[in-house]
């Protein structure tokens, strides 16, 4: 998990710099703060189950194994990423064959909340295929103000689908605060009209949050149903990299400053002797350079042929295909 | 080959394609139990079970956004909109995420949204919608709209075979009303072929749906009055058969677009400008567009008469252009 996580913060940090260096098209969407709670969900899931991730799980994309150079490939509307570049940053799809080891992934569209009905209708079609699957959605505590959260999250239990859905309050929805958002404040109790389990975690506690996930994920591939995990953490930066936040009251950033989900993690490993220092310290200098270097070859890609910009309306002419390449991580099966 | 109603045909397609192919299913609002607000799904859940045969909340987005995922997973969804005018509730499911998925990513979405479309039964403003247009503007969307019962059970047939997302409106006027000799053996209508009605050398009359035989019963009229029409019936309003519109816009040199939805944006204006780019050394008079008055579907007979194309209008604009 720390593995993940750093990566994920690490990805993230090139592409500020290739933000700045104006090689991102268009918006960079940071999940500072929130990387872990985005590994720890996702590494309750098998490597065959589904996920919807938002923009800022990014955690979750590495902890199913994509290759980081995929997202820098898409962050930079390349010819070869995902999308062909027709699509965004994290608007990724990967569908699997019936019996390959390899997990299911739709990324959003922007319309968020869209999301969960999608989900509920992958893990509906899976169940019946057969295929022994389970669907994790994250969405953002703006987007469970939308219609399509609250259908899809119906549907989905009234049909007992194994679904697994992430509400992340990060605080803000853009520049809305949750309080002009909902009037629970709970951002779980979203679910307690569907009749589903919900549960609050410390979003910034990984270990809390890896409990709570692998409990529903059990459950609900057991046939248990539907639930939600309501995560309370703090979105660290603005919207995207435009937004300088400057909405968010200084002392609550500093006081979630101080509850950093990989750095509280660091030292729960080196206060119970998981790890030692040494080996965390060479997890950051791996990460870190094989951010650099996915980086670079991503770089390197060409920009997509212009006269492409008609292929792949319709089936037919097989230009793109949903899937991207999967990683195992160095640490897989220890 | 047995005659039945148009709306048997569709029933009879939707038996047929989930006995052939065990990935399809049907998912809506009442379609299970009380086989769908006006049975076309009678019978459907007795045969092949609740788990595909599903009965939904009210709540079109679920069912739309469900279907999409199921798909993903190699699922054939067939979802019924209880009335087609519900499927602005799905709006942006089709629009955002079904049409644009395969382009995006590659990951193609082989769902049919299928549902009772159109006026002349006194279903008010949200009973009775031609939504087309709606979704003409939107790349990545086919659709169809059968005005026979032979090409209501083809065209469904070729809608659940089809790898794209499929919308599928039948008109409710002619689900009892229409009656014709359908095929007992599988077949399908290809999507994007238009068919000609009535064969004619003095004006085209394009159409698609029930103003097909308010098409044929102006040119019975016409052919009264000496003028022979030909009546083009679209079937397929995306993609559209461009082949079929100009030649016979080269056969008969003049243009009534004929359809129920209302006249400003609608489809006849795409089919308009479709002559006029392509077959303008043609025409011999302008293309003129017969449709429904630009205001809500109104409820009440005598408003939702005037509001309707008509015998008399369409027999009204082809005297026009032959006397041009």
């Amino acid at each position: 998990m720390y593995y993940f996580a750093r990566l994920a913060r690490d990805i993230e940090e090139r592409l500020v710099i290739l933000f700045r260096q104006s090689k991102v098209i268009g918006g960079l969407y940071r999940s500072l703060g929130q990387e872990g709670e985005s590994v720890a969900t996702a590494y309750a899931l098998r490597r065959t189950d589904a996920i919807l991730p938002l923009i800022r799980n990014m955690g979750a994309l590495m902890t199913m194994g994509v290759r980081p150079k995929e997202i820098f490939l898409q962050y930079m509307a390349k010819a070869e990423s995902n999308s062909r570049g027709r699509d965004l940053n994290i608007h990724v799809v990967n569908l699997p064959a019936d019996g390959e080891e390899q997990p299911v992934i739709v990324g959003p569209i922007s319309m968020l909340g869209d999301s969960i009905p999608v989900a509920a209708g992958i893990a509906l079609g899976a169940r019946m295929r057969g295929r022994d699957l389970v669907a994790m959605a994250w969405i953002g505590d703006g987007a469970t103000s939308t219609g399509a959260f609250h259908e899809g999250l119906n549907f989905a239990a009234v049909q007992k689908i194994p679904l697994v859905v992430v509400a992340e309050d990060n605080k803000y929805a853009y520049s809305t605060p949750i309080e002009k958002q909902m009037a629970i404040t709970r951002i779980d109790e979203r679910a307690a009209a569907y009749g589903i389990p919900h549960e609050m975690v410390d979003g910034n506690d990984m270990l809390a949050v890896y409990d709570v996930a692998k409990r529903l994920v059990d459950r609900a591939r057991e046939g248990g149903g539907a639930a939600l995990i309501g995560i309370d953490t703090m979105r660290m930066q603005g919207h995207a990299q435009h937004d300088d936040a400057r909405y968010v009251p200084k002392p609550l950033l500093e006081e979630w400053a101080a509850k950093d989900p990989i750095a509280r993690y660091s030292r729960w490993l080196v206060e119970t002797g998981v790890a030692a220092k040494q080996e965390l310290d060479d997890i950051d200098a791996m990460t870190k350079s094989y951010a650099a270097e996915e980086a670079r070859l991503a770089e390197e890609s060409p920009m997509p042929d212009p006269a492409t910009v008609a292929r792949g309306v319709y089936a037919g002419d097989d230009f793109a295909t949903p899937r991207v390449e999967l990683v195992k991580s160095p640490f897989a099966g220890s | 080959m047995a005659v039945i109603t148009y709306l048997e045909a569709i029933r009879q397609a939707l038996f047929d394609e989930m006995a052939r192919d065990e990935r399809v299913f049907v998912l809506g609002e009442d379609v299970g139990v009380y086989g769908g607000a006006f049975k076309v799904t009678e019978g459907l859940q007795a045969q092949f079970g609740g788990a595909r045969v599903i009965d939904t909340p009210i709540s079109e987005t679920a069912i739309v956004g469900s279907a999409i995922g199921a798909s993903y997973m190699g699922m054939r969804p067939v979802a019924e909109v209880q009335f087609i005018d519900f499927i602005a509730c799905a709006f942006d499911m089709l629009t955002n995420f079904a049409a644009t998925s395969r382009y995006r990513n590659g990951a193609g979405v082989p769902i049919v949204v299928r549902g009772p479309c159109g006026g002349g039964v006194g279903g008010g403003p949200f009973h009775s919608l031609n939504p087309e247009s709606f979704f003409l503007n939107t790349p990545g969307l086919k659709m169809v709209e059968p005005s026979t019962a032979h090409d209501a059970k083809g065209l469904l047939k070729a809608a659940i075979r089809d790898d794209d997302p499929v919308l599928y409106f039948e008109h409710k006027y002619l689900y009892r009303r229409i009656k014709d000799e359908v095929p007992e053996d599988d077949y399908v209508v290809p999507i994007g072929k238009a068919a000609i009605r009535r064969e004619g050398a003095d004006l085209s009359i394009i159409t698609f749906g029930a103003m097909v035989y308010t098409a044929l019963d102006a040119a019975g009229r016409l052919a009264d009055a000496g003028v022979q029409a030909e009546v083009l019936d679209l079937r397929s309003l995306a993609p559209l058969d461009r082949e079929a519109i100009l030649q016979t816009v080269a056969k008969t040199s003049r243009a009534v677009l004929l359809h129920e939805a209302t006249m400003t944006g609608g489809i006849g204006g795409e089919l308009a400008a479709i002559i006029g780019e392509e077959a303008f050394e043609y025409l011999d008079a302008p293309v003129v567009r017969v449709a429904s008055v630009d205001t809500p579907v109104p409820y009440s007979p005598p408003l939702e008469a005037a509001f309707l194309p008509s015998v008399e209008k369409v027999v009204a604009a082809a005297k026009r252009l032959v006397e041009y």
